[in-house]
């Protein structure tokens, strides 16, 4: 009996797999041209205004950025086990691991919550009267601190998602992990929001604080 | 005239049961249509949705012409004239041209065109469609609402702090609709790459399949970038927070880079396909194979890529710095020569060919003066110290009328003849058809030929009102307008009319080569009976040795033999 993983076009689950696999990145490299307009404007602007850059970086909190790095890597490593784990037909493993990352991940966006709140409680909100700041980069640096975090956690919110969708899946039928390319395909969205995360924890928490 | 092309597919067909059985038949039910995964259903989808909003941005700009016969501005205000031509823009753009050929021939002949069952993700195919609507919907509630008159270009910091119209749920719609071109783009790239039928190597694809690869690449590459630049404009308008905000150390010229590096690229999202739907029909009705196939395929990759690298001719009067104008300018004139090449190819396909003046091959004759007249003058505007006399011109608006309208839009209507048998099982009126490809050529030159001379006497574009000596020039052009009506409204009455009335087509009532003619018209909802094997290169219109050349008088003189 073909497996329930199998879907048309295809005839078999490898073929399918490589072409699924074929098609994330190909999403994947919308999705960095994607934040590359956000990079690019970063980019264009922190070299027009380079101090108020640095002195607006100044005024980001570091212990959440660096907590939230720490999360994210680390649930980026749990989810590389857990793809691996459906692959080499660990199901209980791996039904362990995706939990535990999708957790990390709701971890990242409360501490994210947090730090929005403290944001707002000292007007850092560049549309809003109060803004502290002087400079005029300062008001682009924290615009783009805003647009860049908010886009990046609603994919991290859709990853979520995504791994929750691979354990309500593969709960009655956890050959299903092995069959289907989801959980590869998931793992590999994950690792990307991750990388995001990166480069914005560079460009948005480490200037002025060398 | 077929027997040339026989062994060139080996493919067999189980009778009968066929003529009942296809795709259209497959399920009848309104509800069967729109939670279908079948590709050419989609197609047809996309096909009917888009006819919808050429017609709405076409009766947007009657109107315009309608008001520009006379220098004062009579017929409408001056905010409903500015919304008039930004709807115009948005819907002709993004709801006509991006996904006129990809969306509904590329996705109904793609899979037939490489043996395949279907696209590589049905459902996401589906889910764009449907994304389509969501983004059409935004579009029309805004023009319902009151409207926009930013321009399609929503330039800031008008669209931005000033515009009082409804930016905000335009630029929603262009954003949703954008993520449907990307997972089409998607689909397509992957289907090609894991979906060949058995002999099918790249360089056995017809070039409509290169076209569509190369058109996918850029729509996935491009359209992302829009949709950054959209978010963040429609950011700084709602938070007011500053990002293109001059007052507030914002650049202007940012969002402009931003803009066109998706907006120059889509031009050639509108083109390559229209170039892949040329090489099809030009080898048809001229039986012969294609002068160059891999040339013509290296010069689709070329203009994708090097399509990249233009946007900033766009801005030459911007305040973009005199090396970047040149860097630009310079990179302006490189995309030219692929295209050029591509000219050239099909000019020397045609060379000895045994051509017969079929409808879509008039539509492609079309094709190839206009593309070729709005080609140079492209170059003209690439040309900076030009440029700064034509920018902002009707001169401008009228190169890009040469290229989107009687470029794209001719081969758009092309490929609905070429394909209609198919896709229908009907033939329509070939009379009819000659008539209205002959008067979308001779309409669409009174139209736009008048706008590059009072644009390059000074007529601005997006004027409301106008000097007097301009008139005759805005006359011509909208009479120009009334006859190209006239073409685009003629295909509907007799293709509908060929739906109930037309000829059964037959399999291939061309005689032509291309895998898609090998089932039946129209296809099974599998596309083929039993999966084809091709064993050759397409376009075998003629043997090796008996192409019209190789009779021809020189070549026999050389041998020695007259």
């Amino acid at each position: 009996m073909p497996s329930v993983a199998l879907r048309e076009p295809w005839q078999d689950l490898g073929h399918q797999r490589n072409s699924a696999v074929l098609g994330m990145w190909l999403f994947l490299g919308t999705e960095i041209l994607f934040f590359g307009g956000i990079f690019a404007g970063y980019s264009v602007y922190r070299f027009l205004h380079t101090a108020d850059f640095l002195a607006a970086g100044r005024e980001t909190n570091i212990y959440y950025g660096s907590v939230n790095t720490l999360v994210l890597l680390v649930s980026s490593f749990v989810m590389s086990l857990g793809s691996r784990a459906a692959r080499a037909g660990l199901f209980r493993f791996a039904r362990l691991c995706f939990p535990v990352t999708a957790v990390l991940g709701m971890v990242f966006l409360t501490l994210k919550g947090f730090e929005y709140n403290d944001d707002l409680e000292k007007h850092l909100f560049p549309g809003a009267s109060g803004f502290p700041l002087p400079e005029a980069g300062a008001g682009l640096f924290w615009a783009f601190y805003w647009v860049a975090t908010v886009v990046h956690t609603i994919h991290l919110t859709v990853g979520i998602g995504a791994v929750f969708r691979l354990q309500i899946l593969s709960r009655d039928d956890p050959q299903w992990l092995n069959d289907s390319p989801s959980a590869e395909v998931t793992s590999l969205y994950w690792h990307f929001v991750d990388c995001i995360w990166v480069f914005l924890y560079a460009l948005i928490y480490l200037p002025g604080r060398s | 005239m077929s027997d040339i092309t026989a062994g060139a597919y080996e493919y067999s067909r189980t009778p009968s049961i066929g003529a009942v059985d296809n795709y259209l038949t497959h399920g009848r039910t309104l509800r069967s249509w729109l939670v279908t995964t079948d590709h050419k259903r989609i197609g047809i989808l996309y096909a009917l949705s888009i006819t919808v909003f050429f017609f709405i941005g076409a009766i947007a700009m009657a109107i315009v012409r309608l008001d520009l016969i006379t220098p004062a501005p009579d017929l409408v205000s001056d905010d409903t004239y500015n919304k008039l031509f930004t709807l115009h823009g948005i819907v002709m753009v993004w709801f006509f041209l991006i996904p006129s050929i990809p969306a509904t021939f590329g996705n109904f002949m793609l899979p037939l065109m490489i043996g395949a069952k279907d696209v590589a993700f049905p459902r996401l195919n589906l889910t764009s469609w449907y994304l389509f609507v969501i983004g059409a919907l935004f579009t029309i509630g805004c023009i319902v609402a009151g409207g926009v008159d930013t321009g399609w270009t929503f330039y800031t910091p008008y669209s931005s702090q000033y515009s009082h119209g409804f930016v905000i749920p335009a630029a929603a719609g262009v954003f949703i609709t954008g993520f449907s071109s990307i997972l089409t783009g998607l689909n397509f790239i992957t289907t090609i790459h894991s979906l060949r039928t058995p002999g099918m190597h790249w360089f056995r694809l017809p070039l409509f399949v290169w076209a569509m690869y190369t058109t996918s690449a850029v729509m996935i590459l491009a359209t992302p970038v829009l949709a950054m630049t959209l978010l963040l404009m429609s950011a700084e308008r709602f938070f007011g927070i500053p990002i293109f905000d001059p007052a507030r150390g914002g650049d202007p010229l940012l969002f402009q880079h931003l803009f066109w590096f998706y907006s120059h690229p889509a031009v050639y999202i509108m083109i390559l396909p229209a170039m892949g739907v040329v090489s099809e029909i030009f080898t048809c009705y001229a039986r012969r194979r294609i002068f160059g196939y891999s040339f013509m395929v290296y010069c689709m990759v070329g203009i994708a890529v090097v399509g990249f690298f233009v946007w900033g001719h766009h801005m030459f009067v911007a305040g973009q710095s005199p090396f970047a104008n040149l860097v630009f300018s310079f990179m302006s004139f490189v995309v030219a020569v692929p295209s050029a090449i591509k000219v050239f190819n099909w000019t020397a396909t045609l060379y000895r060919g045994q051509i017969t003046f079929e409808s879509p091959f008039l539509y492609c004759l079309g094709f190839l003066w206009l593309f070729t007249f709005g080609g140079l003058t492209g170059l003209v505007l690439a040309t900076v110290p030009l440029d700064v006399h034509l920018t902002d011109t009707y001169f401008v608006v009228a190169h890009f009328h040469y290229i989107m309208v009687g470029g794209s839009v001719s081969a758009f209507f092309a490929a609905l003849h070429y394909w209609w048998p198919k896709i229908t099982g009907r033939m329509y009126d070939e009379a009819w058809a000659r008539f209205a490809a002959i008067l979308m050529f001779f309409g669409f030159n009174l139209t736009f030929f008048p706008q590059f001379i009072m644009g390059y006497a000074g007529m601005p574009r997006r004027y409301h009102a106008y000097a007097p000596e301009f008139q005759i020039f805005h006359v011509l052009s909208t009479a120009g307008a009334a006859v190209l009506g006239a073409a685009y409204a003629l295909p509907a009455l007799y293709l509908l009319w060929s739906l109930r009335r037309g000829e059964r087509a037959g399999p291939n009532p061309w005689c032509a080569t291309g895998l898609e003619w090998q089932t039946e018209s129209p296809p099974p909802r599998d596309n083929f009976r039993t999966p084809p094997v091709v064993v050759a290169a397409p376009y075998q219109y003629h043997s090796e040795t008996h192409g019209p050349d190789y009779q021809h008088r020189d070549i026999e003189r050389a041998q020695g033999t007259v």
